[in-house]
């Protein structure tokens, strides 16, 4: 679709002909309800800048992950320079910035959930998917990751799958949330 | 010594997130109230009820509203501070998803005491649930004419990093940067969001301004200690026999908490070490404990009351590996804006490292001691001094533990 003004100023445009590092990818872009969604985040902030971190989140949801072109893409709709873009999205970490599995098992390894038994579950995770930590099974249906506090402490030693908390865990009932992964 | 609960006083109910609960539970008349009151008065009201902040600072809040310049005439914003990541604290989480309407009456209190018109709420990128329940109660309000008249409130996630829980890295997350922390002065209060005046406060904070308005500075300072008011939520982890959220009067003692409400210590049942106000906090051996859990008993106690996340470690935890645990989420969270901080939280986690390990060196702890003593106080924000409290503490007060593990 056309995206008229909010397109990429031609100066961050690869020339055509040459592989430029956004070339390669489909070209990116939001449908005329996610442009119109961005706009009004946009329109919610004193500076329209302020609503980076949602649209990249929309934009993650949107296409998967957020590649460089997306983050051109993104830069184009708040004027922004493709460089500040990408060095927002490399500072967070829920930000993926290479295709993650269609769940995404966040283990927390903190204090709590360590003196509770978390390197244990850490353990069972990877045996079970077959990955290290960082990783996405080859059937690209879970990457994982073992994060820092998720503050849920009292129910340690405990982990998030997508949306999900999941509390209280044993080797037993991790096995059980990854077989009811669809 | 269970005082009276006020922040938690509807979390028996199912329904405690709904408009319709918390106004059965008298909800918004602190409102009513606020609204007959002139902005200084509000302020002033804070101010004597000896409210501290509860994310981690403790800052007089009466006192942060007061530093909103008098004659600026353009945009003030206020801003809430959900970004919980302090190890060991899950407090906010709790109130954001069981009584998020007595935030938006707070806001709308401390907007009129600061006179925003505006307000963000800064969620971790990681509560989906806690966001999508005070999403929930947002809207209510605005249905309900609560917002919207005076005013807005915008919701905002974070995308994962705990250093936009310090509030000027909060604020340049908010504006669409890194989350790096701003140089002060100035202060958010003078040059904050967006370059205008701006108040940062935790979320918990902020719930309790119904209640000093609807019941009077007094009764509130009266539930404290001569230098904080109130209650506060504490949150308890670790080796202990019944972890979770208690809400208490901030003149607990930290053995009460532990051995009263929280049931006493698990594991084998002999305590240890205890680790008061979240992971920066320094760490507390057993006979420490006898010291009032509020903002001053635990300066005093040489450590810090923090965001009151309070772990419990029994005689069969090791604190080198504790310390472990901890230097690699600092090595990980630094966000690398000051050299000392992203230097040596690095290399003091590959060294805490290689001495859980076995391969630690004979000079490893003093040369610890040394970098972080000397990195104190020369960063940007505090992140680095909350490191600097948990890697001098768990080395002085544990020494020999360390020294077993180094090889002759």
């Amino acid at each position: 679709m056309s995206v008229g003004n909010d397109a990429p100023g031609a100066w961050n445009r690869p020339p055509s002909g040459r592989a430029g590092l956004a070339d390669p990818a489909p070209r990116v872009a939001f449908t005329a309800e996610q442009l119109a969604e961005a706009r009004r985040l946009q329109s919610l902030y004193p500076d329209p800048r302020g609503a980076l971190l949602p649209v990249l989140q929309m934009a993650q949801d949107a296409f998967g992950y957020i590649s460089l072109p997306v983050e051109e893409y993104v830069a184009g709709l708040f004027n922004l320079s493709p460089a500040h873009v990408h060095e927002v999205v490399t500072f967070y970490t829920l930000f993926f910035r290479e295709p993650k599995g269609r769940h995404v098992v966040a283990v927390c390894h903190n204090l709590s959930c360590h003196l509770a038994g978390a390197p244990e579950i850490v353990a069972r995770l990877k045996a079970r998917l077959g990955i290290e930590v960082g990783e996405t099974t080859e059937d690209g249906k879970v990457t994982l990751q073992s994060v820092e506090c998720l503050c849920a402490c009292e129910h340690a030693p405990m982990m998030q799958v997508d949306d999900r908390y999941e509390l209280g865990l044993t080797p037993e009932k991790v096995d059980r949330i990854l077989e009811g992964l669809r | 010594m269970t005082a009276e609960k006020l922040l938690t006083r509807n979390f028996g109910r199912a329904d405690s997130h709904t408009l319709r609960a918390y106004l059965e539970s008298g909800g918004y008349t602190a409102w009513q109230k606020a609204q007959a009151l002139e902005p200084a008065a509000i302020t002033e009201e804070v101010k004597q009820s000896n409210l501290r902040g509860l994310g981690g600072a403790g800052f007089p809040t009466g006192t942060k509203w007061s530093f909103i310049p008098k004659h600026h005439t353009g945009p003030v914003y206020l801003v809430i501070n959900a970004d919980e990541g302090e190890p060991g604290t899950f407090k906010d989480r709790y109130l954001l998803e069981r009584e998020p309407h007595a935030l938006i009456e707070g806001m709308l209190i401390a907007a009129r005491a600061i006179r925003a018109a505006k307000g963000f709420v800064y969620i971790r990128g990681e509560y989906v649930e806690p966001w999508r329940r005070f999403s929930a109660a947002v809207k209510e309000a605005y249905d309900a004419g609560y917002l919207g008249r005076g005013l807005d409130v915008v919701v905002h996630r974070g995308a994962g990093a705990y250093i936009c829980g310090e509030e000027t890295g909060l604020i340049s997350s908010l504006e669409g940067k890194k989350g790096w922390p701003k140089v002060k002065p100035p202060f958010p209060a003078i040059k904050g969001a967006f370059g205008m005046p701006t108040i940062v406060n935790n979320v918990e904070t902020i719930c309790h301004v119904p209640h000093i308005i609807n019941r009077g500075a007094a009764w509130f300072a009266s539930l404290g200690t001569k230098t904080q008011g109130g209650t506060r939520i504490f949150s308890v982890s670790g080796r202990v026999r019944k972890p979770g959220i208690y809400e208490a009067s901030v003149a607990i003692t930290l053995r009460a908490l532990i051995y009263e409400l929280a049931g006493g210590v698990a594991g084998n049942g002999r305590l240890k070490a205890v680790v008061p106000g979240g992971s920066s906090a320094a760490i507390l051996r057993a006979d420490e404990i006898d010291v009032t859990a509020d903002v001053d008993g635990l300066r005093n106690a040489g450590t810090m009351a923090g965001s009151a996340g309070v772990i419990v470690m029994d005689e069969t935890v090791s604190i080198p590996e504790a310390l472990m645990v901890v230097a690699r989420f600092y090595a990980h969270e630094s966000c690398g804006q000051c050299t000392p901080c992203r230097e040596s939280t690095g290399w003091i986690y590959q060294m805490t490292k290689r001495i859980v390990e076995g391969r630690g060196r004979k000079d490893d702890l003093d040369t610890i001691l040394d970098v972080a003593r000397r990195g104190a106080g020369t960063t940007i924000c505090a992140f680095y001094d909350g490191a600097v409290g948990p890697y001098i503490s768990y080395i002085e007060k544990f020494r020999a533990e360390f020294e077993a593990l180094i090889p002759n």
